[in-house]
C-alpha cells in the first residue's frame, strides 16, 4: 500500500467515505485555482465538514509526512491553492455556516467556506455589513480572504481583511486546534492573528473566523469622471487626496480597459474617454455632500470633460459594472491575458504608467490598465495570443518588468492577489535574504516540518534547525523533496 | 567587545526597569550601529527603552545587563505627503508625528512617548475607534533581531500583501523579539473641524451613538465610585457637518454640552496604584464599567471600541481579589484583563496577563527569534 493509499484509508475511517476523493477524474476538478496557467493534480482531496475533521486530516498528513494545501472557493489569482502532486488538498467549502451574528457587538462568527457577500447579506437587515469587498465577493470564501488578506475597491478607506478579522480558530500545521485573537480587541500576547492573516495557508488552516461588522453609511454617492488621458485622471486623484478627502474608493480605467468593458457589459462610459475615474464617497450625509462638491470641482479643474453622478442605486451599480467586469471583459479583446497586481506610491502613477507603456511598446505587447488609483494598486492586464509563437514569453517579460517598476518606485509586487506560487521568485527582488529568513522564523515556529502549503510565498524554504528529540534521519523537507541543505 | 566599549556607558541610578537595575546603557544612533551593538552583546540580557512612559508595564526582567536607549535613534526620515506615509526612526517622539504639516499619525500616545515604544507596547487612545491602532497604521518595519541581523517587512505602500506581516508580530511584543529601529506609518489628513460632545450619561447610552450613522471618531466613558458617569464623543469633518452631528449626539445623550475642548479625563489613564486594561465585546462594556466601579475603580476608556482602563488604590483593599473580580467580568465579556502597572510589592504576586490563548505557539515564536531568551526576559506573557 502506498503512503497515499494508507492515508486515504485512514481518512475514510475518520471522515465519511464521500469526503475523501482519490479518483483521478474527480481530482482533476481541483487542479488549479483562479490562476489557471498552473495546474497540478493533487494525490487526494479531503472535504471536511467541521474543524475536528480538518484537524483529523492535518494530523494524518503530519503522521505520514505528507504536505497539505488548503483551498476555499479557488478564486485566488496567485496560485496559492495550487495543489501538491504528492499531497492532500483540504477544501474548506463544506464549512459554510454563519455561526453567530451579533450586530450589537459589531461581530459575526463564520466558518471559512462562507462566501464573502453572504456575510454582508446576513448583516444588512441589522444595518451592518462586512467591509472587505474583493471583486470576486460573490464567490470567494472568507477562509480564502483570511489566507490572502484580501482587499477590494473600498479598502482605501476601510482597510483589508486583516483590519476586519478579530479572532480565528485555526488548525495549526501540527494538527492542534488553536485560538488566535478573539471577539474583543487587543488580545494579550504576540499578535499571531496578524501574522496568520495573509500567510497564504503556510501557517495552518482557519476553521472559524470572527469578523468585524461595520455600520452601513448614512449616505453613499458615486461619480464617474471622464478624462482625455490617464495623466489628467491621475492629477485629479492626487488633488482629491491632497485636499484631505478620503473617499471610500477611487478607481481608474484606461482607454483599452474601457474598450473591453464596453464590449462585454455595455456600461456606456463617455465616448472618447482616454481614462475614467470612479469616485465613491460615503459617511454622514452632511459630510458626503460637502466632499462631493469638492471632488466634482477638483475633477473639473483636472480637465474632466464629462462628470456623471449616480442618482440612485441602479445608476451606481451601472457605473461599477464596467469596473467590476474589467478583468473578464479583457477576454473580449484578447484571446489571452495576464492579470498583474503591483503597488506603487500613488504619486508615482504618471511616471510608472508612462514606463509601462514604453516597456509594452518595446515588446510589441498591449497593456490595459485598471487600478485602485487611491492606493496605487495597479492591475495591468497584459494582452497576448498564445497561438502566436513568442507572444506568451513576451507578455511574461512585460509582466515581470512591471513588477520591477513597482519595486524601483518603492512599491510592492502584490497589493491583494498574494505571492502564491506565481510570485515567489520575485520575493528576493523586494526583500533581502535576511528579511525572508526572518519571516520564515515564524513559519518554523508554526510548521517546522514545512508541510503546510510548501513552495508558496518563499522561493527557498528555510530549514528550521535541530529540535530536541528529533536528531535521526534527513530533514523532512529534504525527504519530501522540498528543500536542499545549503 | 569594541562596539560595546564605544557605545555602552555605566548605568546610572535611573536606569532601572521594574525595580531591576541595569549594568550598562547604550544609545545607538542608527540601525547599523544598533545591529553592531546587538551583535556584540550576545551574552547580555537586554531591555529596550524609548521615552520610558510605559516601562513600568509588564513583569520585571529576570536579568538585565544592558538597556538600549532609542532616543538618539530619532527623526523623520521621510514624509511623503502626497502618499500619506511617513518613515520615522524608532526614537522619534510621537508628539512630532501628531502634527506633521497638514497630516498626522493618528495614534494617541502620552507626552514623551516614542514611535517605537508606542508600537512595541501597543499603545492606543480614544481615536482608535475610527483610525485603528498601531497594527492598523504601521505599514513597514525595520528591526534588529536578537542575533544582530537587520530585517525589514512590509514597505512604504499601504496596500501590500508580499510576505508575512512582521509589523503586526512586533506590535505589542514588548521588546521580546528584538529592537525596532524604523517604522513606516500610514497618515491621515488633519480634519477641517472637530467638536466634542460631553454629557452626564450611563455607559449604556453609548449603544445609541454606535447605532446612529454618525461616524464618530471616538466615544469615551468615564466613571468613578460616588460620581455620575460621563460620556464624551469626538466628531471630525467639515465645519457644518460636525456641528449637525454634534447636535444629534447631544440629543441622543438626552442633552449634552458641545465644546471645542475634551474633558480633563480624555485619553488619560485613570488615577490609582494598580492600572488594569480591560477589553470586552461592545454590549458588555456597561457591565464591565459597573463591575469595575463596584470594585472601587475609576474607569476611563473607549466604550465604542471595547477597551477600558481601570485604576484603583492599593490601600484599604485586597488588590488580588479586585483583579480577580474585574478579570472575571472581562472573561464574561469575551475579553481580557491585563494588569499594566502595580506597586512592586503587589505586582510580584499578581498574575499580570491572565489567560492567554495560543501561548504555546507564542513560546515557539520566541524560541525562533531569541533562542537564548535574552531580550526582555520574563517581561511578557507566560514568562516569555
Amino acid at each position: 500500500m502506498s503512503d497515499i493509499d494508507a492515508l486515504a484509508a485512514r481518512l475514510r475511517a475518520g471522515l465519511a467515505p464521500d469526503q475523501v476523493l482519490t479518483d483521478r477524474q474527480q481530482l482533476r476538478t481541483y487542479e488549479c485555482d483562479g490562476l489557471a496557467n498552473y495546474k497540478v493534480i493533487p494525490a487526494l482531496v479531503a472535504l471536511p465538514r467541521s474543524a475536528e475533521q480538518v484537524a483529523i486530516v492535518v494530523r494524518a498528513c503530519v503522521d505520514a509526512k505528507v504536505p497539505f494545501v488548503a483551498r476555499g472557493s479557488g478564486t485566488g489569482l496567485s496560485g496559492g491553492a495550487l495543489p501538491h502532486a504528492d499531497g492532500v488538498l483540504i477544501v474548506t467549502s463544506q464549512l459554510r455556516d454563519i455561526v453567530e451574528l451579533r450586530p450589537e457587538d459589531e461581530r459575526a462568527v463564520v466558518q471559512p467556506g462562507v462566501i464573502n457577500l453572504q456575510v454582508t447579506q446576513a448583516a444588512t437587515p441589522y444595518g451592518y455589513y462586512y467591509a472587505p469587498d474583493p471583486s470576486s465577493q460573490q464567490i470567494c470564501s472568507i477562509g480564502g480572504n483570511v489566507a490572502e488578506n484580501s482587499g477590494g475597491a473600498h479598502c482605501l478607506k476601510y482597510g483589508f481583511t486583516t483590519n476586519h478579522v478579530t479572532g480565528l480558530q485555526v488548525v495549526a500545521p501540527d494538527g492542534e486546534q488553536v485560538q488566535l485573537g478573539g471577539a474583543a480587541p487587543d488580545t494579550p500576547g504576540y499578535d499571531l492573528l496578524g501574522a496568520f492573516v495573509g500567510s497564504e495557508g503556510t501557517l495552518g488552516i482557519a476553521t472559524e473566523v470572527t469578523v468585524r461588522l461595520t455600520r452601513l453609511p448614512e449616505s453613499v454617492r458615486t461619480l464617474l469622471a471622464a478624462f482625455a488621458s490617464t495623466d489628467q485622471a491621475g492629477a485629479a486623484t492626487s488633488a482629491i487626496i491632497a485636499a484631505g478627502v478620503v473617499p471610500a474608493a477611487i478607481e481608474m480605467m484606461d482607454v483599452l480597459s474601457i474598450e473591453a468593458a464596453e464590449a462585454a457589459v455595455h456600461c456606456g462610459y463617455p465616448a472618447g474617454a482616454g481614462a475614467v475615474l470612479i469616485v465613491e464617497l460615503d459617511g454622514p450625509d452632511a459630510e458626503v455632500r460637502a466632499q462631493f462638491d469638492e471632488v466634482t470641482r477638483l475633477c473639473d479643474e483636472a480637465g474632466a470633460f464629462e462628470i456623471r453622478v449616480a442618482a440612485d442605486d441602479t445608476e451606481r451599480q451601472l457605473i461599477w459594472r464596467g469596473r467590476k467586469s474589467a478583468f473578464a471583459a479583457v477576454g473580449r479583446i484578447s484571446p489571452d491575458y495576464i492579470v498583474q497586481d503591483g503597488v506603487i506610491p500613488r504619486t508615482a502613477l504618471p511616471e510608472v504608467l508612462r514606463r509601462i507603456n514604453e516597456v509594452a511598446a518595446g515588446h510589441g505587447v498591449r497593456v490595459a490598465n485598471v487600478f485602485h488609483a487611491g492606493d496605487g494598486n495597479l492591475h495591468p492586464l497584459v494582452l497576448f495570443d498564445a497561438r502566436v509563437p513568442g507572444e506568451a514569453e513576451r507578455a511574461e517579460t512585460v509582466s515581470g518588468a512591471i513588477l520591477d517598476l513597482c519595486i524601483e518606485h518603492g512599491g510592492s509586487i502584490t497589493g491583494e492577489h498574494g505571492v502564491g506560487v506565481d510570485k515567489a521568485r520575485y520575493m528576493p527582488r523586494m526583500f533581502t535574504d535576511t528579511d525572508l529568513d526572518t519571516m520564515q522564523l515564524v513559519r518554523c515556529a508554526f510548521d517546522p516540518d514545512g508541510l503546510a502549503n510548501p513552495g508558496k510565498v518563499f522561493p527557498t524554504p528555510r530549514l528550521c534547525g535541530e529540535r530536541p528529540g528529533r536528531h535521526q534521519g534527513a530533514h523532512p523537507l529534504q525527504e519530501a523533496g522540498l528543500g536542499e541543505v545549503f | 567587545m569594541s562596539v560595546l566599549d564605544d557605545l555602552a556607558v555605566k548605568a546610572g541610578d535611573d536606569d532601572v526597569v521594574g525595580g531591576v537595575p541595569a549594568r550598562m546603557v547604550a544609545a545607538p544612533a542608527n540601525t547599523e550601529e544598533a545591529a553592531a551593538l546587538i551583535a556584540a552583546a550576545q551574552d547580555l540580557a537586554v531591555v529596550i527603552r524609548g521615552g520610558g512612559t510605559k516601562l513600568h508595564w509588564g513583569n520585571p526582567p529576570r536579568d538585565l545587563d544592558l538597556i538600549i536607549d532609542t532616543r538618539r535613534l530619532a527623526g523623520v526620515v521621510e514624509h511623503a505627503a502626497g502618499d500619506l506615509i511617513t518613515v520615522v526612526r524608532a526614537g522619534t517622539p510621537m508628539a512630532e508625528l501628531h502634527s506633521l504639516p497638514g497630516q498626522q499619525l493618528v495614534l494617541d500616545a502620552p507626552a514623551g512617548a516614542t514611535a517605537g515604544g508606542t508600537v512595541a507596547a501597543n499603545g492606543s487612545g480614544p481615536r482608535r475607534l475610527r483610525y485603528g491602532t498601531a497594527r492598523d497604521l504601521l505599514i513597514g518595519i525595520t528591526v534588529v533581531r536578537p542575533d544582530g541581523k537587520i530585517a525589514k517587512a512590509g514597505g512604504k505602500v499601504v496596500k501590500n500583501v508580499a510576505g508575512y506581516d512582521l509589523g503586526k508580530l512586533y506590535t505589542g511584543s514588548f521588546g521580546t523579539l528584538g529592537l525596532i529601529t524604523e517604522c513606516v506609518f500610514r497618515l491621515h489628513p488633519e480634519p477641517a473641524a472637530t467638536l466634542f460632545v460631553r454629557a452626564t450619561a450611563p455607559p449604556g447610552h453609548v449603544a445609541r451613538i454606535l447605532a446612529a450613522q454618525l461616524a464618530a471618531t471616538a466615544i469615551e466613558v468615564h466613571a468613578a465610585p460616588g460620581a455620575d458617569p460621563e460620556i464624551a464623543v469626538l466628531l471630525e469633518g467639515t465645519a457644518s457637518g460636525v456641528r449637525d452631528r454634534a447636535e444629534t449626539v447631544a440629543g441622543l445623550l438626552d442633552g449634552g454640552e458641545i465644546t471645542e475642548e475634551p474633558p480633563p479625563w480624555w485619553g488619560v489613564q485613570p488615577p490609582g496604584d494598580v492600572t488594569v486594561k480591560l477589553t470586552g465585546v461592545l454590549s458588555q462594556v456597561p457591565a464591565l464599567v459597573a463591575t469595575s466601579v463596584g470594585a472601587g475603580a475609576t474607569v476611563t476608556g473607549s466604550a465604542g471600541a471595547g477597551v477600558l482602563y481601570a485604576g484603583f488604590p492599593v490601600e484599604g483593599c485586597d488588590p488580588h481579589s479586585r483583579v480577580e473580580l474585574v478579570r472575571a467580568a472581562a472573561v464574561r465579556a469575551s475579553g481580557h484583563a491585563v494588569v499594566l502597572s502595580a506597586p512592586e510589592s503587589v505586582r510580584d504576586t499578581l498574575d499580570l496577563w491572565g489567560p492567554v490563548p495560543g501561548l504555546s505557539l507564542m513560546r515557539r515564536v520566541k524560541d525562533q527569534f531569541d533562542p537564548a531568551h535574552r531580550f526582555a526576559p520574563g517581561r511578557f506573557v507566560g514568562g516569555i
